[in-house]
């Protein structure tokens, strides 16, 4: 399927690094050079090449259809799911080529989760949202450690002391807010070298938006985090670097106050500056 | 409608064709609230005049069912002679059930008419009594030898002209080669009323028994259990087949001009005649694999093949209608693309594939055609204790029946048609009942 084509239509593999090598703190987790990605006969991506750096917040922003959800779906594999969608280039985390053949995407997923767009718990109870990834990798060896391990997940995003006393009701019965920290604590609970975050909080009200960015913050400090946001401020409040899409490419990346006070890109200035998007 | 603008609105906006733009809207409004009212009205009419037709065809049936529910009885004084019973005093089953109870009977209807005496009239008195009178003496007899040698009351049925004259269906003022009592009978049977030994019983013989040639002997039973086994063979075999056939093709199955032929084809099966697929059954399950006729089992298979792609599309439609968030979330924390099917999408589409299973189920329990071919139509009096037993179905009874030449199966038909509707509606609340129990708040 996709991935297999990918393999094939690649061009040039990376050879792939050692890492027991690697300085896993100066390298940036996910290395990303000439990535396309194609939807059928419509290119989606165009040689996209971007570095992503371990303990930071990376937002992607851009108008819509730009690529940028595209290419946040690349870093996990996501995109495997879409029978059309094809992915060529180069995507390395730790050096290590994702599309690889020898690479299981199942082992990928669980060092790369993910939050999406709309808060999606599953039809399960509190508790079971945050226990299940753990529980089908086997990270936990007994009841009471899983126990520790959904706590602990809980805490960090944020939402322990809301839910403690009710952790076997339905996590659909949540608030929006809260069901998008549930997703955030489900995410955690498998312990992820990067969470990427597809619009995290754009079903959200100021309130919980403004909770769920306090809550990146202090994410930071264990996980990558890759951010999808429409919302300018929100990239501006919550990152350390940005990467502006337009059209499937990716017209600029830097820091991200340089992006906000001195792009170097006209289509960039534009866009910051409310002309088009 | 004016033209002048609103009072308030010095500058109302104009339409195109010069006249303020509310004036439009509102000379606009009319019709379309008359064409909105004019389309409630169809729907209500139509679902009345439905409401009606069904209310029409319930109460004719059940009109037409309600006599079958009661036996006319009479209350005979037979004489158990041990002589006749059981000459040796043994007492051995075998010798009871052997005895000849008919001469018993027979006895006690002459004690009842002492002045019929000529041969044929004997006869004719007797066949007031229905054939199946003599077994209800033997089971008394069986159930308690120490009645031998006493004088006891027993009810036995009617033969099912008699009831049916009881019921007033046979009447009385007919020419008497119209009708199947004669007049002579009509006179005993006025005696044996007034006489208070006729009594209308609670017809319980349509529950307990199998079919029998006497409408008085027949019951619903038989096929009723036949039904079961067939139901059962059915669904063990056609659910778990279905429900994979759909999670397959669905989840797994490559997307590719194959599997297109694959769906269009499984949609082609389910308007296929049923009796195709019972000439099917005839020619694989019985000539190919030899597997016996008139079973359940064979039944079963043919309506299993018959109620697959019911399913199969009714379990695609509920993996479908799963919202992709929930298999992006269970992938997205790294769930295996099986892990994901199976901890989530089946959970979630259960009540969307059991409705299907039971309207599939439901079909196939109403099903007659296919099963006339495997032999399920035949006359089966004995109750089938397994899935290879001989057996008929209930809408095969119901056809067995209608087709019967005696009066009394008129109203046996739209008694079992009565039962056959109780365990669809029966059927379709398990359906309700299931789809509340399973359903998930979203």
């Amino acid at each position: 399927m996709s991935a297999i084509d990918a393999e094939t239509v690649r061009a040039t593999a990376m050879p792939k690094s050692d890492a027991a090598t690697v300085n896993r703190s100066n390298v940036p987790a996910f290395v990303a050079e000439g990535v396309n990605v194609y939807y059928g006969s419509k290119q989606a991506l165009k040689d996209v090449a971007i570095d992503i750096n371990r303990n930071q917040v990376t937002a992607l922003i851009g108008p819509s259809g730009c690529g940028k959800s595209t290419f946040l779906r690349c870093l996990n594999r996501m995109n495997d799911i879409i029978d059309i969608c094809r992915v060529t280039g180069n995507i390395l985390l730790d050096g290590q080529d994702i599309y690889d053949k020898q690479l299981d995407v199942v082992q990928l997923r669980a060092r790369v989760g993910m939050v999406f767009q709309k808060p999606n718990p599953f039809p399960k109870s509190i508790y079971e949202n945050v226990a299940y990834g753990p529980r089908i990798h086997g990270l936990a060896r007994s009841k009471a450690e899983l126990d520790e391990v959904v706590q602990t997940s809980l805490e960090r995003a944020g939402l322990w002391k809301e839910v403690s006393d009710r952790l076997n009701q339905p996590g659909t019965g949540l608030s929006g807010g809260q069901q998008q920290r549930l997703c955030i604590a489900r995410a955690i609970a498998v312990q992820p070298e990067v969470i990427l975050m597809d619009e995290p909080c754009s079903a959200l009200d100021p309130i919980a938006t403004a909770k769920i960015e306090e809550l990146i913050d202090e994410l930071r400090q264990n996980f990558t985090i890759v951010i999808v946001t429409h919302s300018m401020q929100q990239a501006a409040r919550v990152s350390q670097r940005t990467g502006f899409f337009h059209l499937g490419v990716l017209v600029e990346t830097g820091d991200t106050e340089q992006i906000f006070t001195n792009p170097h890109d006209k289509r960039t200035q534009d866009y910051i500056t409310g002309r088009f998007g | 409608m004016s033209n002048e603008p609103l009072g308030g609105l010095a500058t109302a906006p104009q339409a195109a064709i010069g006249r303020p733009i509310a004036d439009v809207v509102a000379a606009s409004l009319k019709s379309r609230y008359a064409s909105e009212r004019r389309f409630r009205l169809y729907g209500l009419a139509a679902i009345s005049f439905a409401v009606l037709c069904l209310a029409v065809i319930l109460f004719t049936i059940i009109r037409t069912a309600i006599p079958a529910f009661t036996q006319t009885m009479i209350n005979l004084d037979v004489t158990l002679y041990p002589q006749e019973i059981d000459p040796e005093g043994t007492r051995d089953p075998e010798t009871l059930s052997r005895a000849d109870y008919q001469r018993l009977l027979r006895d006690a209807m002459d004690d009842l008419f002492p002045e019929v005496t000529s041969r044929a009239e004997r006869r004719a008195l007797f066949a007031m009594l229905s054939p199946g009178a003599t077994y209800f003496v033997r089971q008394l007899v069986i159930d308690d030898p120490s009645l031998i040698g006493q004088r006891v009351r027993v009810q036995v049925p009617l033969s099912d002209d008699f009831d049916q004259l009881a019921k007033g269906r046979i009447r009385a003022d007919t020419a008497e080669a119209e009708r199947r009592v004669s007049d002579k009978q009509i006179e005993w049977f006025e005696r044996l009323r007034s006489r208070g030994m006729i009594e209308t019983a609670f017809n319980r013989t349509l529950f307990s028994a199998g079919d029998s040639r006497s409408p008085e002997l027949a019951g619903v039973w038989g096929s009723v259990v036949g039904s079961f086994w067939t139901m059962l063979i059915t669904m063990v075999l056609a659910f778990p087949l279905a429900v994979g056939a759909a999670i397959y093709l669905e989840e797994f199955a490559p997307k590719n001009r194959f599997t297109e032929i694959i769906e269009v084809n499984i949609n082609n099966l389910a308007a296929v005649p049923s009796i195709v697929f019972g000439l099917l059954g005839l020619a694989v399950f019985i000539s190919f694999f030899g597997l016996p006729r008139s079973t359940p089992l064979v039944g079963g298979l043919v309506l299993a093949l018959m109620t697959l792609p019911t399913i199969i599309i009714a379990s695609r439609a509920a993996i479908k209608a799963v919202p992709p968030s929930i298999r992006e979330a269970a992938l997205g924390v790294g769930a295996s693309k099986v892990q994901s099917v199976f901890h989530f999408v089946t959970p979630l589409a259960m009540p969307g594939m059991l409705t299907g299973s039971i309207i599939g189920a439901a079909q196939a329990l109403g099903e007659t055609a296919p099963l006339l071919m495997v032999g399920m139509v035949a006359f089966i009096v004995d109750i089938p204790g397994g899935p290879l037993d001989p057996a008929t179905v209930m809408p095969v009874q119901i056809y067995i029946w209608s087709d019967a030449p005696e009066r009394a199966f008129i109203e046996r038909s739209s008694a079992a048609i009565c039962i056959l509707l109780g365990f669809l509606v029966c059927m379709n609340l398990i359906a309700v009942v299931l789809r509340r129990q399973f359903e998930r708040k979203w």
